[in-house]
């Protein structure tokens, strides 16, 4: 860390103690807009013959979300979150979150999550889901849900992007992506996110997406400025 | 004459001989290199049975002679067995295992792993390992747990209670059907136990291998389950859920007593098997009468039945 902004948080510290000052002196932003180039592949309607009950819930068929786009070519559910450069872990969220099985189709697609922060999941349908998520590294477990039963309050303990699936209607696809940081957002609607409270310092900045990987970019806060940081995504023909 | 052809069978053998080097020689020649081995650590984990302490170290012999053809060196179902297998075998690096007494997300305890090496896992290649002494056997437990970090800072989970077994009545049979209907179990085991229901045939399991649901009519009388074959273990199955493939644990989801009721169910469904839960269906003429709800919930939509069948 360069000495003037060295000082300057030790000013910080000893004027306003983080735990006394819910806001940061120097804390810069870093936001922007996620988009894709290129003709994504065609999301397929989803099939609900087989489950009665939620296909009355959709008028028209829904489609895969592997890839949801929005206007201006935006590519949304990518989870924007500081990679490294950070001082700390960060807190763990104190609001809750929810993960809500309605219509056979998981709300939201994406959870983004910090380590051990708890999330609800709840079943608002009509027929038993099974929630089963598939982590490689955190501890997989597989819980009937009956339409209802009491949500379950699950967490996870390690950094990973868990897919998660319900075994009795194989169309059912989402994500549970735990985070190391607090610094997280997942891009919606026109393909924006922003990243808030960044004290001064060097940043890698990592975009997530399910189907088109990952890309990284370095940035530097040096005060109360926030940062212009776009990523774009070549689409992928299937 | 004779001189002459022991000659010719002489040559004759000695160019078969080596023709046996060369076809060996071009078969190495296609073999690929595949570098050194990375080095296998037998850390010094333990296993309590009983009054049995198992020793990781004293099974490595036993482990190489009859276990690293399916589950492989380093115990990630990479045997060279494996390709030929379906179901595949486990694969001890992940530590998920199907056959517990404890909760899905958890260890197994060391008397399930226990149980499960000797009675081998029917209708898989996995055989019934009764021929190992006792203490052998929890030596291999121990060994089991040397693949896998999770054993070294992770207990194994609590075993579930299971409360005493009611009687075996139609009423049981007849809750335990209506449950079964309610918990739509027969989205995969189809609403006679055969396992064609509507989700069947998409089934995968954790590594994505297509994998089907038990069939329950099937096998005579002695069929069995692949994690035991009492009521104890049926109950075990849907309450601690089989971790690894898509049969998920009700354990949040059913009572203890109205999983009894369950069990009962179920083992009409095996329609070959005598046993008593048969015997009170046969004494019912073989109908299952409607369940009587003491306590009515809400009735479950109309189009949530399985299709011609179920109540």
């Amino acid at each position: 860390m360069r000495p003037k902004p060295m000082l300057l948080a030790l000013l910080t510290l000893l004027v306003c103690p983080s735990m006394m000052c819910p806001s940061l002196m120097f804390a810069g932003t870093v936001s922007g807009k996620v988009t894709y180039t290129g003709t994504p592949a065609h999301q397929k309607p989803i099939d609900m013959s087989k489950e009665p009950s939620c296909a009355k819930q959709h008028a028209t068929p829904i489609t895969t979300e592997t890839v949801v786009s929005g206007p201006d070519n935006a590519l949304e559910n990518v989870v924007v979150y500081v990679s490294a450069g950070a001082t700390d872990e960060g807190q763990v969220p104190s609001q809750a979150i929810t993960y809500t099985q309605k219509g056979c189709q998981y709300i939201p697609h994406v959870l983004p999550m910090h380590v051990n922060q708890e999330f609800d999941i709840v079943n608002d349908d009509q027929t038993s889901h099974n929630i089963h998520p598939l982590p490689k590294v955190n501890i997989e477990w597989n819980l009937s849900q009956p339409p209802g039963t009491a949500p379950y309050h699950k967490k996870y303990d390690k950094a990973e992007f868990i897919p998660v699936k319900c075994n009795i209607h194989p169309w059912m696809h989402g994500w549970f992506v735990v985070l190391k940081t607090s610094h997280y957002d997942i891009s919606k609607g026109a393909g924006d996110f922003k990243l808030p409270d960044l004290p001064p310092g060097k940043y890698t900045i990592t975009a997530w997406h399910e189907d088109y990987g990952t890309q990284t970019a370095d940035v530097t806060i040096t005060g109360n400025e926030t940062k212009d940081v776009n990523f774009t995504f070549k689409a992928k023909a299937y | 004459m004779r001189f002459i052809s022991a000659i010719l069978f002489t040559a004759i053998m000695g160019l078969v001989f080596a023709a046996g080097f060369a076809v060996r020689a071009v078969a190495q020649q296609d073999v690929p290199e595949v570098g050194p081995l990375r080095p296998l650590v037998v850390k010094p984990m333990e296993s309590h049975i009983g009054n049995i302490t198992g020793h990781a170290a004293d099974a490595k012999y036993d482990y190489r002679r009859y276990c690293v053809g399916c589950h492989g060196v380093y115990g990630d179902a990479n045997g060279e067995n494996a390709v030929w297998l379906d179901p595949k075998p486990r694969d001890f690096t992940i530590a998920t295992f199907k056959c517990r007494s404890t909760l899905t997300g958890t260890l197994p305890t060391d008397q399930d792993l226990f149980n499960t090496i000797g009675r081998g896992l029917t209708n898989s290649n996995m055989p019934i390992w009764n021929t190992f002494t006792k203490q052998e056997r929890a030596d291999l437990v121990a060994y089991i747990k040397i693949f896998s970090p999770r054993w070294e800072h992770e207990k194994a989970g609590t075993p579930i209670t299971i409360p005493p077994e009611p009687p075996i009545t139609i009423e049981s049979i007849s809750h335990g059907k209506a449950l079964f209907t309610k918990l739509e179990c027969w989205k995969c085991h189809g609403p006679h136990g055969e396992g064609d229901g509507p989700s069947a045939s998409t089934l995968t399991d954790s590594k994505d291998n297509p994998i089907r649901p038990y069939d329950f009519a099937l096998g005579g009388n002695d069929s069995r389950f692949k994690c035991g074959s009492t009521n104890q273990d049926i109950y075990k199955i849907f309450m601690t859920g089989l971790d690894g493939t898509p049969m998920p644990s009700f354990a949040d989801v059913i009572q203890p007593n109205d999983a009894w009721d369950l069990v009962h169910f179920l083992r009409t469904l095996q329609v070959n098997r005598h046993s008593k839960e048969n015997e009170v269906l046969g004494a019912a003429h073989g109908v299952i009468p409607p369940y009587v709800d003491k306590n009515p919930a809400p009735a479950a939509p109309a189009d949530n039945k399985p299709p011609g069948g179920g109540q």
